[in-house]
């Protein structure tokens, strides 16, 4: 039997381990693969899974979000009933911004409540994965569960980053651990659950009168459940590709996943398209003197230079005699003649001059913030201009519309320019 | 100014050969995601006209997939949008298909005499050439011609094969019309190349069509402009920009293929005068392996390069394995090229495959053409 289902990603996080590039946009919204922004794999998820009512909730800085998704004609979801719908906090409740995960689905129960759907599947805008929810879902039916959350099996040294789930030999979940020193599991949850929209309604009114609880999905509802047993919650799990791409390496990590000769995700799979909303460019063209290796180019792209292991957006263009290795150069970038670039994200609209040289030198940990840029990465953000004949050392950071005339020196390694 | 567009794309194209034997030329791709009415529809839709008839005729199967609703260039509208002119049975003909592009409007009257537009842009659909046609509107207007005809003395059409010639005053007004003027005229200032682009009122052309039609003459250039050159004012407008007719052969299909590398006339076509819109597919980035080499050459969406390419075009979800080489050719769509097989001065149809280690060659003047869905 069908169920009516809606889902709800969840796509108001900032995203602060992305640095620079989330400094004027959220993190669903940036660019990944190519072409594509990371909110688009859980939208083209839950079109191929069938799942045609979607509200993205966001909070921070939403502008691009909402003008990448619109009417969600890309993703088929301009209908008639239903579809994407933008759900921003709203003032007419005596509430304010989006508390929590668990808030913000609190603040939006009415919306909900007028599709009346048997369950919902709460997702998150910030993932890269391709996954069919319909098998969740029937494992969710199956097992006659109030609620379901999606796991990854991950290695044990890896698992106090992550959310844990405990269980039981059934896949009934008995506690969790959140990014426990000591873990007791290996099963990391995903942050996608399936609910009967009865039970969570409850729960989401029982922890909105808790003055003490922080609304929070995996800190509050979840736990809570689990120790008052007063629902049952079972574990499904995911044995697919799936990355957080929360910090700029791991962007940048995922990015050059997909030049490998057998990537890890495969976003060729005609049975399981990824849409998004694509520019209408001219094919990629590539110069007599260009020497492309292990590479993703792009629609619009022009390739006059040396390009290995990079991932090249649509529209950029890549002059004569400059070579990029390892680096991802996102829509719409001009990169003049004669430049050196490694190890690098560059961001959108961005003009480097001839004769620069980017990520190349010695390594000086950054000054300001080693815990999100590190690993000998350059960031540089949107509509930047670098100047000719500059240098920019390894670790350092470009804030997006950053002035020519502040960068005339060059950038030291380990520095941050705002 | 409110402007209604026609676009011909009914015949046949027989001197394409196997090309146009499941569609008409008007529908045949280029330049690696593209179909040729898309630069016809294009600078219609980027000069602001937002009414568009298309003339079918010849197998339009393809090209209706094509266009569809018209989305991509949004002429899917409450208003105006995107109208198929496909010829029809009536209680008084029993004969189907039209008796000539005179005969084809007259009898979509209808489409003229509805709508509040004053003017008309008449294009053929098998032309390559990006132009912004306001400038052509505002000369119409500013010399108070009757008809304005897009017209070329470029040097370079005196290497093609030219079917109007028209010699023109200093006014740039038409004194003289030549069908088919064989090598007996070069082009130069007073003698300049018809490039089937035609601006007039819409009152006009209707009242032309009444009296011309009926009587028999079912050719538009024929019965309302040649025959009219000394009773109405009929202009030349001068284009200087890269022109091709893709109908004349596969040569010349193939040369205005391969011309996208030069990187001028990529500039002209794919940036001047607002975008080339397409049918999208939503494919993914092209991919280019460690063991692909790519050199000189033009690669669309969702294709695969582990082999050697140069000097060609490489439409979408194109695969070429490793140890494969593609030179000086056109691939369209969804070919694959299998492990150390060549390919040399060829068009491949959409869907072929060659096998591996075949060869696959054809001469630089006069290309190899493997027919849609073949294997080799």
């Amino acid at each position: 039997m069908r169920k009516k289902i809606v889902a709800l990603i969840l796509a108001g996080g900032q995203g602060t381990r992305l640095g620079i590039l989330t400094e004027d946009n959220a993190k669903p919204s940036v660019p990944f693969g190519g072409k594509y922004r990371i909110i688009d794999f859980t939208l083209s998820n839950c079109v191929n899974s069938g799942i045609y009512d979607v509200g993205v909730l966001t909070q921070y800085r939403p502008h691009m979000l909402s003008k990448h998704i619109e009417i969600g004609r890309p993703w088929d979801l301009d209908r008639k009933e239903g579809g994407v719908v933008i759900l921003p906090p709203f003032q007419g409740n005596d509430q304010s911004w989006y508390k929590g995960t668990a808030n913000a689905v609190y603040q939006n129960i009415e919306y909900v409540d007028k599709y009346d759907p048997d369950l919902v599947i709460i997702l998150s805008g910030d993932h890269i994965y391709g996954m069919d929810y319909r098998e969740m879902i029937d494992f969710h039916l199956s097992k006659k569960a109030d609620g379901t959350l999606a796991c990854l099996r991950v290695p044990i040294s890896e698992a106090s980053r992550f959310g844990i789930i405990l269980t039981d030999f059934e896949n009934n979940i008995t506690g969790f651990q959140e990014k426990p020193k000591e873990p007791k599991s290996d099963l990391a949850s995903l942050g996608i659950y399936v609910f009967n929209w009865k039970f969570l309604k409850k729960r989401l009114v029982l922890d909105e009168n808790n003055k003490n609880s922080d609304h929070d999905f995996g800190k509050n509802i979840l736990p809570e459940i689990v120790e008052k047993k007063e629902g049952k919650l079972y574990a499904f799990l995911f044995d697919g590709y799936w990355r957080d791409v929360g910090t700029i390496k791991s962007l940048w990590e995922s990015n050059l996943e997909l030049t490998r000769p057998m990537p890890p995700f495969n976003l060729y799979d005609p049975n399981w398209k990824f849409y998004t909303k694509t520019e209408e460019y001219p094919p990629a063209f590539v110069g007599k003197e260009a020497n492309v290796k292990n590479s993703l180019i792009n629609e619009g792209s022009q390739i006059y230079g040396n390009l290995q292991n990079s991932v090249i957006f649509q529209g950029v263009y890549v002059g004569k005699n400059t070579h990029i290795r390892n680096s991802v150069i996102m829509t719409d970038t001009y990169i003049g003649n004669n430049c050196k670039i490694e190890n690098t994200v560059i961001g959108e609209n961005t003009v480097v001059n001839n004769n620069v040289s980017i990520g190349l030198g010695e390594s000086v940990e950054n000054e300001f913030r080693p815990d999100i840029y590190n690993s000998d990465l350059v960031s540089i953000g949107s509509n930047v201009e670098i100047p000719e004949n500059v240098s920019i050392g390894k670790n350092s950071a470009i804030n997006s519309n950053t002035k020519k005339e502040k960068l005339l020196e060059g950038v030291k390694a380990g520095k941050v320019i705002y | 100014m409110k402007v209604l567009g026609i676009i011909f794309a009914g015949d046949r194209g027989e001197l394409l050969e196997k090309l146009t034997n499941k569609r008409t030329p008007a529908a045949l791709p280029i330049y690696g995601k593209y179909r040729i009415i898309d630069f016809s529809l294009s600078n219609m839709v980027n000069a602001g006209i937002s009414k568009i008839g298309i003339v079918t005729q010849y197998n339009p199967r393809s090209l209706m997939d094509h266009i569809g609703s018209g989305k991509e260039w949004d002429l899917d509208r409450k208003n105006g949008g995107v109208y198929f002119l496909q010829p029809y049975v009536t209680p008084n003909s029993e004969s189907m298909g039209y008796m000539g592009n005179a005969d084809a409007l007259f009898k979509n009257m209808d489409i003229l005499k509805r709508g509040n537009e004053d003017y008309v842009l008449i294009c053929s659909g098998k032309q390559i050439y990006k132009i912004d046609f306001n400038k052509m509107f505002q000369s119409h207007i500013e010399s108070g011609a009757d008809i304005t005809v897009l017209s070329s003395n470029s040097k370079e059409h005196n290497d093609m094969k030219i079917s109007n010639l028209a010699k023109t005053n200093e006014d740039g007004r038409i004194v003289e019309w030549i069908s088919n003027p064989g090598e007996k005229f070069k082009i130069d200032k007073n003698n300049t190349h018809v490039l089937n682009a035609f601006f007039m009122n819409k009152f006009l052309l209707k009242e032309l069509l009444f009296a011309t039609v009926p009587e028999g003459n079912f050719d538009l250039i024929d019965g309302i402009i040649r025959n009219n050159i000394d009773s109405l004012v009929i202009n030349a407008y001068n284009f200087y920009g890269f022109w091709r007719n893709i109908k004349r052969d596969v040569n010349s299909y193939f040369e205005t293929c391969l011309s996208i590398l030069n990187d001028e006339i990529r500039k002209e076509l794919f940036y001047e005068h607002g975008r080339v819109y397409t049918k999208l597919k939503d494919l993914p980035p092209p991919k280019i392996t460690n063991t692909g080499v790519i050199k000189n050459s033009i690669v669309a969406d969702g294709s695969f390069i582990n082999g050697k390419i140069e000097d060609s075009i490489i439409s979408r979800s194109t695969r070429i394995l490793a140890g494969a080489s593609v030179k000086n050719s056109v691939i369209l769509e969804g070919c694959t090229i299998e492990e150390g097989a060549c390919v040399e001065n060829a068009i491949l149809d959409k869907d072929c495959t060659i096998r591996i280690g075949k060869k696959f060659l054809g001469k630089p003047n006069s290309p190899k053409i493997l027919e849609k869905n073949g294997v080799f």
